[in-house]
């Protein structure tokens, strides 16, 4: 990969509120990260904790309504996407960056073919005729790894297997040759052989294009798999970002240990560990850390006083009291 | 789409509509070599004749056959029927969708005024319409079409509705297709099924509604051979000559019944979850 020294994707303070009948709500809080060139990076999150809100606010999927509020930097390569006009942004949908959506069921059209749902993108963005959009589009096909691409374009979404039809969803949002690719819990609705082959698939596409992929998931096992960097968000925020190596062997947030203790592990025969308590409500957050409630080392200060994100080592950074003051004692 | 034909040629109460509409698709056609009779000439010699050999369905006050003129009637009531229907179906769908995809205050706005239309009575709106517009078949079929374009309106917004969150439709966004492009690619063909349903069933409705306004005599010139006309002609006559009544009658309950069939029929077909099972 060419080492570029603006990042691909440098994300700041990004902030999106929703106005709402009982106030506003922040489903995104003070976001920053940043995406090279062919890095993959992590978010992992429960529900609701602003991983697609943060997705659809760097492509400028919300904020066209009054009640819809995004602010703070997206810069792709050093452009802020935040303040292009909507027909600019129309461009680089698709074309620079495009989404992988959640649910392969639900996100193709049910009355056209795979094929001509694919050809689309490089009619837009490319002006291709009707008969090259649809070579390119058998072409997507065969790439993705679906087997008789000329029969299978042809066909109709509700003719494809769940991971096929995951597979057409990744070739369309690859036909217009993504810098950044967001992934969007892409393995989610499909079982577990399925979904190992598509995460092969999309680490090939990155090895092969050299494409940045915001991978979001709540998956830890698809983070370790195939991750460089972590960021974990929290109630809107991130709490704790990292390479994938030094997140899984040294976790420093509290609510970072809770997801690793709370996975299963193969042979081990003890009761999980789940983290007590119920996700706070957006709409009614204190104002110290999202997650003092549910915190085991909770202190004080933690009630009043939001913690930042601080760099605690060069690469690792943590939003924690705990962390940040004190230092070392936090492997408990 | 063939799931659909095979599932609306099982049901033979509804393949009997379609094959009635489809003989007074084929009369109306050919009206002109079909008929007995010129459906204007009036015989003097012969007014209010009973049915016979002759006259299978008698003569009027003008010994004018009836069965030729109901077999022209057919020409006025798919004419007022398509041309109404069209009218209402290409307005109808664009507030609708414009409506149901943008939201806010446009929803508002155009939701609004369709309500307003649709508080009428549906004679009654047709009546206005008529009374500004001045009584001639083009304004008739304009005053049937205004009247039932909220339904179609109403019909658009709600499937709109139903889909624009999909998350097909998000894919499409995320794609770069602009606004126009989701609603007329994306948003349209998905929504077409309960508009088809509608289709048919407004038909039904514009041929009442055209025989209504014409009985009232504000549709078409007196000596047109339109059923309405031929109904509200004939009650000053209906004592002595039932028969000057009965077949226009029974013509407008066939053609309306047929359309609706038709239309409960292609509903079915096309949305099997909806059917009533008996």
């Amino acid at each position: 990969m060419p080492e570029v020294k603006k990042p691909l994707l440098e994300v700041k303070s990004l902030t999106t509120s929703f106005r709402t009948d009982r106030g506003l709500v922040r489903a995104v809080d003070n976001v920053s990260f940043t995406i090279d060139h062919g890095q993959i990076l992590g978010i992992v999150g429960e529900s609701g904790s602003g991983k697609s809100m943060t997705s659809q606010s760097i492509l400028r999927l919300i904020g066209s309504r009054k009640s819809e509020q995004v602010n703070g930097e997206v810069l792709f390569e050093g452009q802020d996407l935040l303040k292009l006009q909507e027909r600019q942004m129309q461009k680089i949908r698709g074309k620079e960056i495009s989404l992988i959506a959640q649910d392969p069921m639900t996100s193709l059209n049910p009355v056209y073919t795979v094929g001509n749902q694919i050809a689309e993108v490089p009619m837009i963005h490319e002006g291709f005729s009707k008969k090259n959009a649809w070579s390119k589009a058998i072409e997507m096909i065969k790439r993705v790894g679906i087997p008789s691409a000329e029969v299978r374009a042809a066909q109709y979404p509700h003719e494809f297997s769940g991971g096929m039809r995951q597979r057409g969803v990744i070739a369309m949002a690859l036909a217009g040759n993504p810098k950044l690719l967001i992934a969007d819990e892409p393995t989610t609705a499909l079982d577990v052989t399925i979904q190992s082959q598509i995460l092969e698939l999309i680490l090939d596409l990155r090895n092969e294009t050299g494409a940045g992929i915001m991978l979001i998931t709540h998956d830890l096992g698809v983070v370790a798999e195939i991750c460089d960097q972590v960021a974990v968000m929290y109630a809107g925020k991130i709490v704790e970002k990292a390479s994938v190596a030094e997140l899984f062997s040294n976790p420093k947030h509290p609510y970072t240990q809770g997801l690793l203790a709370s996975l299963p592990k193969l042979g081990d025969k003890t009761r999980l560990t789940p983290i007590p308590g119920q996700p706070p409500n957006l709409h009614h957050l204190s104002s110290g850390c999202a997650f003092a409630d549910r915190c085991p080392f909770v202190m004080d200060k933690c009630r009043s006083v939001q913690p930042a994100l601080k760099k605690e080592q060069t690469e690792h950074q943590v939003a924690c009291h705990l962390v940040n003051e004190e230092g070392g004692d936090e492997n408990q | 789409m063939k799931d659909t034909w095979k599932r609306f040629k099982q049901n033979r109460f509804a393949f009997v509509g379609f094959l009635f509409i489809a003989l007074i698709l084929v009369v109306a056609l050919f009206a002109k070599w079909i008929v007995p009779y010129d459906p204007y000439f009036m015989d003097s010699s012969s007014p209010l004749t009973s049915p016979n050999g002759q006259h299978w369905f008698g003569t009027d006050q003008f010994g004018r056959d009836i069965f030729s003129r109901i077999l022209y009637g057919t020409q006025i009531s798919l004419k007022v029927g398509l041309i109404a229907v069209g009218f209402s179906l290409f307005f109808g769908t664009i507030i609708g969708i414009v409506a149901g995809y943008f939201g806010g205050k446009i929803d508002q706005v155009l939701s609004r005024i369709t309500d307003v239309l649709f508080a009428f009575p549906d004679i009654l709106l047709a009546l206005v319409i008529m009374a500004i517009l001045g009584p001639s078949l083009t304004n008739l079929m304009i005053a049937i079409g205004i009247v039932y374009t909220p339904i179609f309106a109403r019909i658009a917004r709600g499937a709109v509705l139903s889909i624009r969150d999909s998350l097909y439709i998000e894919a499409a966004r995320s794609m770069g297709v602009n606004s126009f492009q989701i609603m007329l690619r994306h948003i349209l063909p998905n929504s077409l099924a309960p508009l088809i349903v509608q289709v048919t069933l407004s038909f039904a409705f514009a041929i009442l509604a055209e025989a209504a306004l014409s009985f009232l005599g504000l549709g078409v010139s007196p000596d047109t051979p339109s059923w309405g006309i031929m109904l509200s002609e004939a009650k000053d006559w209906m004592e002595i000559s039932w028969w000057t009544a009965i077949f226009p009658g029974v013509a407008i309950t066939l053609a309306v019944l047929s359309f609706n069939i038709m239309g409960d029929g292609l509903r079915d077909a096309l949305d099997p979850r909806l059917k009533n099972e008996r």
